[in-house]
C-alpha cells in the first residue's frame, strides 16, 4: 500500500519502505527530508530513483536507515554520513563518503577520485575500481576496494585501514601517518615515508573481517601490509628540505 | 572551474543528431562555467580549393552582406556565406592571410574564429544555455564536436577569451584547468613568429601543440612534448577534422568521464551531463588516466 505523505516527501509503504524519485523531486528536498522528516515517517528503507549522476545525494544523514540509490551518482554522495547504510547501484563521481563518521557506504560500480576523504569512522566499500587519492587524509574510517586504486591513494592518511584487492597506483601512502594499507596486487610505487611491513596474524584477522563485511572473497594471506616509516612525523630542521 | 564536453558520432546516420544529443550536455555543464561558452563542430568538407572561415562581430547585429561585398571588391575573391546575428560562416577560395589582413585593416571589430575545410566555431560571452539557443546548437549536424563552458580564473571574460581556441586549420582545443607557464610558452612561440590574439593560458597550449604539429610531429608526439612543456592543471580536449583526443595532466587534477557505445563517444567533465544519452546505461564508462592519450577517429 503506497501513499505520499506530502508533496516533498517520498512515497511511504506500510512496511517501513519508501521511494524518492529524483525525476520529480530535487536533491535539496531529498536531503531536507533525510535530515528533518525521516524519523516521523517511520521509513527504515529508502530507495532513490533516477539519480542521473546528480551531486550531494544523501549527504549529512544521521539516521538508522538503509538507502539504496538506483543508478549512477555524482560527487559527494554519502558525505558526512552517520549511522545510515547507503548503497549505490552504479558508479559514483568524486569524493564519495567524504568525511564519513559512521555507518556504511557501498558502491556497486566504480568510484572517481578521493573516496572516503578525511573519513573519521564507518566503512566505505567500492566493489569496482577507485581512482586517484582514494582514502586521502582518512582519519579512522575503513575502506575496502574490490578492484584497484589510482595514484597517491591514502595520501597523509592518519588512521583507519584501506584494503585494496587489486593494484595500487604510483605514490601509495605518501606521507602516511598511522593508517594501515593492505594491497593484494601490484603496487606501482610507494610514496615518501611509506614502507612494506610484515603481515601479522592481527592483520590477517583485520583483513578477513573487512573482506567479510564487504562480501568479497579473497585470501587475507595474499595481502601486503604498508605502514608509515614515521620519518616525516616531526620537522627536522637539519634535513634541508631533503626527504 | 570550467566544463568541457565532446561528442563523436560513429555512424554517418547518427550525425544529424549531433546537436540534439550534445545540447543537453552543454546546458548541464553551464553550472561549471556560466560566464562564457563555445563550441566547435566538424561538418563535411567544403570542395577542394575552398575554406570555411568563421567570423565573429563585436556587435550583435552585423550587415555581413555589405561587409563581404566590400571584401570581394577589394580582394576579388568570390564567396558564399551563412550568417546568424554576430556569427558568419564564409566559404571562399581566399587565402587565410589575405582575409586576416583585410579584417585587421577594414573590419577590426570582426574576429576570425576558425579556418579549415570542416570546422565551425561559435563562442561568445554570456550564459552557455543562452548561447546554445542563439546559435541553434540543437540543430547542428556533424561528425564530432567539442564544447566549453567557462568560469574564468586567469584572464578576462570576453568572447575572444572563451574556448574553443583554434590554431592552423581544422584544429581546436578546449581546456579545463590552469597553466602556470603560459607566458614561457608564449615567449618561445613568439620567437618563432607566432602571433597571439589574447593573454589566455589555453591559447598558449593550443598554439604550442598545433605548432609542434606544424614542425612535423603528429598529435600524439605533440602531446608527449606538451606533457613535458606544459606546467599546471589541465584536462584538454582536442578536435581535428578526423579525430577527437583527450588528455589529463600528471596529477589528474581536473575531471573527465568518457561514455562509449558502438554509436558514440561522449566526454564530459561530469557524468550527469551524459545521463540523457541513449544507451548510456550500458555504455563503457571510464575515467581517463593521467598522461594517457585517448583518441577516437571519425
Amino acid at each position: 500500500m503506497e501513499s505520499v505523505v506530502a508533496s516533498t516527501e517520498p512515497a511511504a509503504h506500510s512496511d517501513g519502505a519508501g521511494t524518492f524519485d529524483l525525476s520529480r523531486m530535487s536533491v535539496r528536498e531529498l536531503n531536507q527530508f533525510l535530515h528533518h522528516e525521516l524519523p516521523r515517517t517511520g521509513i527504515r528503507h529508502l530507495e532513490i530513483l533516477h539519480p542521473n549522476g546528480m551531486h550531494n545525494l544523501a549527504v549529512g544523514v544521521d539516521a538508522d536507515v538503509d538507502i539504496e540509490i538506483r543508478g549512477h551518482a555524482g560527487y559527494f554522495i554519502g558525505g558526512m554520513n552517520k549511522r545510515a547504510r547507503i548503497t549505490v547501484h552504479g558508479s559514483v563521481g568524486w569524493s564519495v563518503a567524504e568525511n564519513i563518521m559512521s555507518g556504511l557506504v557501498r558502491v556497486r560500480g566504480n568510484a572517481s577520485e578521493c573516496v572516503g576523504a578525511s573519513g573519521h569512522g564507518g566503512l566505505v566499500i567500492i566493489e569496482g575500481n577507485a581512482s586517484s587519492r582514494c582514502g586521502i587524509s582518512m582519519k579512522g574510517c575503513d575502506i575496502v576496494v574490490g578492484g584497484s586504486v589510482g595514484h597517491v591513494s591514502a595520501f597523509m592518511a592518519q588512521a583507519g585501514r584501506l584494503v585494496v584487492c587489486g593494484d595500487a597506483g604510483p605514490g601509495l601512502g605518501d606521507s602516511l601517518y598511522e593508517a594501515v594499507l593492505y594491497v593484494r596486487g601490484r603496487i606501482h610505487s610507494l610514496g615518501a615515508d611509506a614502507q612494506e611491513e610484515p603481515l601479522q596474524d592481527s592483520d590477517r584477522t583485520a583483513i578477513g573481517e573487512l573482506l567479510r563485511q564487504a562480501g568479497i572473497a579473497a585470501d587475507p594471506r595474499d595481502f601486503k601490509r604498508i605502514g608509515s616509516a614515521r620519518r616525516l612525523y616531526h620537522w627536522n630542521s637539519e634535513a634541508h628540505q631533503e626527504y | 572551474m570550467c566544463g568541457i564536453i565532446g561528442l563523436l558520432m560513429k555512424n554517418k546516420a547518427d550525425q544529424a543528431s549531433l546537436g540534439r544529443l550534445m545540447t543537453p550536455m552543454f546546458d548541464c555543464m553551464a553550472e561549471r562555467g556560466p560566464d562564457s561558452a563555445g563550441l566547435a563542430v566538424f561538418e563535411p568538407p567544403v570542395a577542394a580549393g575552398l575554406r570555411r572561415f568563421n567570423l565573429f562581430a563585436a556587435e550583435r547585429t552585423c550587415d555581413w552582406g555589405t561587409l563581404f561585398a566590400d571584401f570581394q571588391k577589394q580582394t576579388g575573391a568570390s564567396f558564399q556565406f551563412v550568417a546568424l546575428e554576430n556569427h558568419a560562416v564564409l566559404v571562399s577560395s581566399v587565402d587565410p592571410a589575405t582575409l586576416r589582413n583585410w579584417l585587421a585593416e577594414c573590419a577590426p571589430s570582426h574576429h576570425l574564429l576558425s579556418v579549415g575545410r570542416q570546422i565551425d566555431v561559435y563562442k561568445d560571452e554570456g550564459h552557455p544555455s543562452e548561447i546554445a539557443r542563439r546559435y541553434h546548437f540543437a540543430e547542428l549536424a556533424g561528425s564530432h564536436c567539442v564544447g566549453h563552458t567557462r568560469m574564468a580564473t586567469e584572464s578576462a571574460v570576453s568572447p575572444a577569451h572563451a574556448h574553443p581556441f583554434t590554431a592552423g586549420e581544422d584544429f581546436c582545443l578546449v581546456h579545463n584547468g590552469s597553466l602556470s607557464n603560459p607566458y614561457m610558452l608564449r615567449r618561445k612561440l613568439e620567437a618563432q613568429g607566432l602571433h597571439f590574439e589574447t593573454d589566455n593560458d589555453t591559447e598558449a597550449a593550443c598554439r604550442f601543440i598545433e605548432w609542434r604539429m606544424q614542425q612535423g610531429q603528429d598529435l600524439d608526439q605533440a602531446l608527449h612534448t606538451a606533457f613535458v612543456e606544459l606546467d599546471g592543471f589541465y584536462t584538454l580536449l582536442i578536435a581535428t577534422n578526423d579525430q577527437m583526443t583527450l588528455v589529463r595532466d600528471a596529477f589528474a587534477c581536473k575531471p573527465a568521464v568518457v561514455a562509449e557505445t558502438d554509436r558514440y563517444v561522449a566526454i564530459s567533465s561530469e557524468f550527469r551531463s551524459l545521463a540523457h544519452l541513449p544507451g548510456v546505461e550500458t555504455a563503457n564508462i571510464f575515467e581517463p588516466l593521467p598522461e594517457v592519450i585517448y583518441s577516437w577517429k571519425v
